[in-house]
């Protein structure tokens, strides 16, 4: 067994206990915690047997295994960074909507105060 | 009702705002400065103007400002809605008339347009030119309308524009989002012809070419997915 095998093993090993643990802690949706484990179970199985990634990428019809995960692992990356962004979209909207209301009840807690002061 | 209401988003403007207020009140019967996160004097300055004053806690860019300045103007009463950059950029006649075209009830939605004439560009720097010339084509790429001055500030709204506008960015690319707006409620646009002055000053706080792109990115997002 080579070192990278066993570093990427830890890792996933590491990276499902994560999973495991947010899940207990009640912050991730079942199918979320299914879908991390079997991506994390299938990058193990990769590790331990590298093998496997050439029937992989004789049935995709790539030339070989090691390219096969590159590719797979670069659009799993993108479409992550592509959600982030939306949630972050999402989050900067929210923002601003609780900003605003903030601002609004303020301005109109202040002219009231004043015509009160007049009155 | 019946109010003519200026709307000035705000952010770190101390050195030009009690002008701009104060030039603003004599075309409006109230001026409303959305004082975006600022960390100088501009709200107390503003206030002192003799403005209204609606804070953001932090800084959420000129799309969000704008979009609480006119919800603001919706309560106070706006019967019409100006607004208006606060950097010194825009002479308050100008907002003066952009009130007279709304005014005669046929539209909803008036840009004030730098670049309506051609003689009227006045001193806009070619850079400036290019930029606003890319953005207009954007804008009609992505919105499918044709106006000449799509990041102009100086714009005004109707009621019936003022209570329905929803500006979902919060940044420069809002400017063109009020293009989507109005053609998604279909209000019916004029452009008026106005005169920017640019300084120094105002030059440094604008859209320079790498808030243009993130503008165009941020646009194109809006467009096919948020």
């Amino acid at each position: 067994m080579h070192a990278i095998q066993i570093v990427l093993l830890c890792f996933a090993l590491f990276a499902m206990s994560r999973v495991l643990i947010r899940y207990r802690r009640g912050g991730m949706r079942v199918l979320h915690v299914f879908l991390w484990l079997v991506f994390w179970i299938a990058v193990g199985v990769v590790a331990f047997h590298p093998d496997t990634t050439n029937l992989l990428a004789r049935w995709l019809g790539v030339g070989r295994g090691v390219d096969t995960a590159m590719y797979l692992s670069l659009l799993v990356i993108f479409y992550l960074l592509f959600r982030s962004f939306g949630k972050l979209e999402d989050l900067d909207r929210q923002l601003t909507r609780v900003v605003r209301a903030n601002a609004l009840r303020e301005m109109e807690e202040d002219l009231a105060g004043k015509k009160e002061c007049k009155g | 009702m019946g109010q003519r209401i200026i709307v000035i988003p705000a952010y770190n403007e101390e050195r030009t705002i009690t002008d701009v207020v104060r030039s603003a009140l004599k075309f409006a019967e109230r001026v409303v400065v959305v004082d975006d996160g600022s960390r100088d004097l501009t709200a107390t300055l503003a206030k002192d103007a003799g403005a209204v004053v609606v804070r953001h806690a932090v800084n959420r860019g000129v799309g969000a400002a704008l979009g609480t300045g006119i919800e603001a103007a919706v309560r106070l009463g706006a019967d019409a809605v100006v607004t208006m950059d606060a950097d010194g950029q825009h002479r308050a006649e100008d907002a003066g008339r952009v009130f007279d075209r709304l005014a005669e009830g046929d539209v909803d939605f008036v840009i004030g347009s730098r670049l309506k004439k051609s003689e009227d560009r006045g001193n806009m720097p070619l850079h400036r030119v290019l930029l606003n010339t890319v953005g207009n084509i954007l804008t009609y790429m992505l919105f499918g309308v044709w106006v000449t001055d799509s990041q102009s500030g100086l714009r005004g709204l109707s009621h019936k524009a003022a209570r329905t506008i929803e500006l979902r960015t919060n940044g420069m690319e809002s400017l063109s989002e009020f293009v989507k707006e109005m053609k998604d409620k279909r209000w019916k646009m004029a452009e008026v012809p106005i005169k920017a002055i640019y300084t120094d000053y105002s030059l440094s706080k604008g859209q320079n070419f790498f808030v243009g792109v993130k503008v165009a990115l941020k646009l194109i997002f809006r467009r096919f997915i948020g």
